[in-house]
């Protein structure tokens, strides 16, 4: 499904350039559940942005589904994210303003679907999750994992290919990231392809393909 | 792309959200609008004050004075040339003009008015009774001044309302006789109470039939002549006549002045006109600067809302879409604004109508639409430089910042 080809990102840091990523070549299939360790500043990160289309290689191919897509245009780029991947942040990013539910449907109402069929389809993604009674409340008056499932149910609502994770339990305690990342997994038994950006080891172990990095570089993968 | 109705709803949540930043800028809208509508208001009213002081003196009517007061060019006359009077003949030949519809000559003169001990000096008007309609004057009680032959004097006059206080005070005027100057004349009439008409007191004043007034003062001549056209295009014409008809009785000499109300009307119309335009002009300042406002405060929305935007654009939000969102915020806001700038303003007036009776305060409907959409177009269009600078943040830069 994913193929990365020769794949460089360098930021300028003041005189220095920092070569966050370099020439990265790896295949994903499709449902697969990947993780991606590494310490600090070792581009795990850059590389699951770039995974996302939040961000573009200075050099390298993209290839998403046998298309090269690191060149589209940012339009074409935006129905990717839409149409194929599915976001779950370290810090959430829900909109306080409105509720749950709004905030998993959010995806279909940018996507201009009619309110009877998001709505429809947030209360199903809120049901699996188990947060179907707090679909009215604010962000603010849910706890930490409730959420992530939030935004659990908001990455999954638009049917994507891909989900990617960037720190998923990172802010939460132990139970409540535990319950996150088997939601997470049951998506990814429904065959969505599963990327997990962590520093925890034992959640990384839960990934049947283990990608280490370091300095920009997979320097482990356990994978074909 | 995302559906019209929810555009609107995000943008309103987006404003109740931020219910600090929202107050700031419907008062700073509020403001100018309603100082746009107040403005022309006031403006408008003045205006319409003056015609409607204006209109008293009467419609389409036109005044022949004696003499020329514009220079005709050409060498000067050989022999010393003073003008020649307007009589009462030339008056009454000017109904020989079909443009003409009455004509009410004018002998005007100071003289001693009294009533048992009382005695005033008050301005004599001399006329006939065309005056009644030329002037469109009104009778609290009795009747104008009606004597078939405009040469026949009639010791008989018509009293103004303050006249009639200060000679009779609670008595009743109707029938005495009174004296002015060495003559008693009989009151017939009194006028209704009409305040200033520019220029004369009509309270302060005698009026009397014209031959009487000449025999008064010891004069053939009339001080002016008062034509009112038949109607509002046969102005023109009765101008044109009055001058020809006076001149071939005058032998050939254009000795006469024919100035018309409606021209100086039209004066004072364009003056008030422009003196509006330009206070709603300078009204309309504080919405630019209403608008500068508002662009400072949906930057800085934007610096706080970096992290939801940078979400909407990893959810697939094109640019365009993001662009969408916050213009709309914008408009919304002014249109908000606005709204509440012309309940404001149509507030004050109402205020300032009540307070002012003779005054009519009211704003004129193109300032209240005008200022309603130059709010919203200020709105969108200093709202369109922060969404653009929204719409192009990097997702990933948007996204790292945390909140």
């Amino acid at each position: 499904m994913i193929e990365l080809a020769g794949i460089n990102r360098n930021f300028e840091v003041g005189e220095e350039t920092v070569h966050a990523l370099r020439d990265i070549n790896i295949n994903i299939g499709a449902g697969e559940y990947i993780s991606i360790m590494g310490p600090s500043g070792s581009g795990k990160s850059t590389l699951l942005n770039i995974l996302g289309l939040l961000d573009q290689p200075n050099s390298g191919d993209y290839r998403f589904n046998d298309q090269t897509i690191n060149q589209l245009a940012d339009e074409e780029q935006a129905k990717v994210r839409r149409e194929h991947i599915g976001f779950v942040f370290q810090f959430f990013h829900l909109i306080p303003r409105l509720s749950a539910a709004d905030n998993v449907a959010l995806p279909l109402t940018l996507a201009g679907i009619a309110p009877e069929i998001r709505n429809q389809k947030a209360e199903a993604a809120m049901q699996a999750l188990g947060i179907a009674e707090r679909a009215q409340h604010r962000p603010d008056q849910l706890s930490g994992g409730q959420r992530q499932r939030v935004a659990i149910a908001r990455a999954m609502i638009t049917e994507p290919q891909l989900i990617l994770a960037d720190e998923p339990t990172g802010n939460l305690d132990r139970a409540s990231g535990v319950d996150v990342v088997e939601a997470l997994e049951a998506l990814n038994h429904k065959g969505i392809t599963l990327i997990i950006v962590t520093h925890d080891p034992e959640l990384g172990q839960r990934a049947r393909r283990r990608l280490k990095m370091e300095d920009g570089k997979i320097i482990g993968d356990n994978g074909p | 792309m995302m559906r019209l109705a929810d555009v609107f709803r995000y943008s309103l949540q987006a404003m109740l959200g931020h219910r600090g930043r929202t107050l700031l800028i419907l008062l700073a809208m509020a403001i100018g609008v309603a100082a746009v509508v107040v403005l022309t208001a006031l403006g408008e009213g003045a205006r319409l004050y003056v015609l409607k002081q204006f209109t008293t003196l009467g419609s389409h009517l036109v005044i022949v004075l004696p003499g020329r007061s514009e220079t005709s060019g050409g060498p000067p006359p050989m022999l010393g040339e003073t003008p020649r009077d307007l009589t009462l003949d030339d008056a009454l030949a000017l109904y020989q003009s079909h443009a003409v519809g009455k004509v009410a000559p004018v002998v005007i003169g100071s003289a001693p008015v009294s009533w048992q001990a009382r005695e005033r000096e008050v301005l004599v008007l001399g006329t006939t009774a065309e005056m009644e309609q030329v002037r469109q004057l009104e009778l609290a009680r009795g009747k104008f001044i009606n004597i078939d032959d405009p040469h026949r004097g009639a010791a008989v006059c018509v009293i103004g309302h303050t006249l009639r206080k200060e000679l009779f005070g609670n008595q009743q005027a109707l029938g005495q006789w009174l004296r002015i100057g060495e003559r008693r004349f009989r009151v017939i009439g009194e006028l209704a109470q009409q305040g200033h008409s520019l220029g004369t007191d009509i309270g302060d004043l005698i009026i009397i039939p014209v031959a009487s007034a000449q025999a008064l003062f010891n004069t053939e001549s009339l001080f002016r002549i008062l034509i009112q056209a038949k109607g509002r295009d046969s102005i023109t014409a009765a101008m044109q006549a009055a001058e020809a008809i006076i001149s071939k009785r005058h032998d050939g000499e254009n000795d006469i002045t024919v100035i018309t109300q409606d021209s100086i009307l039209a004066t004072f119309d364009r003056i008030f006109t422009a003196l509006t335009f330009a206070v709603a002009a300078i009204a309309a300042i504080s919405l630019a600067v209403a608008g500068i406002l508002i662009m400072n405060v949906m930057l800085i929305a934007i610096s706080q809302r970096t992290a939801e935007i940078g979400l909407l654009k990893a959810l697939g939000a094109p640019d365009m879409e993001i662009m969408l969102l916050f213009i709309a915020e914008a408009g919304l806001l002014s249109l908000c604004g606005g709204l509440a700038g012309l309940g404001l303003g149509m507030g004050g007036n109402f205020l300032l109508d009540q307070a002012f009776a003779d005054f009519s305060i009211t704003a004129p409907a193109w300032a209240s639409l005008g200022g309603l959409s130059i709010a919203l177009l200020t709105g969108i269009l200093f709202g369109y430089l922060p969404a653009k600078r929204a719409a192009h943040l990097k997702p990933v830069e948007a996204l790292t910042r945390r909140r």
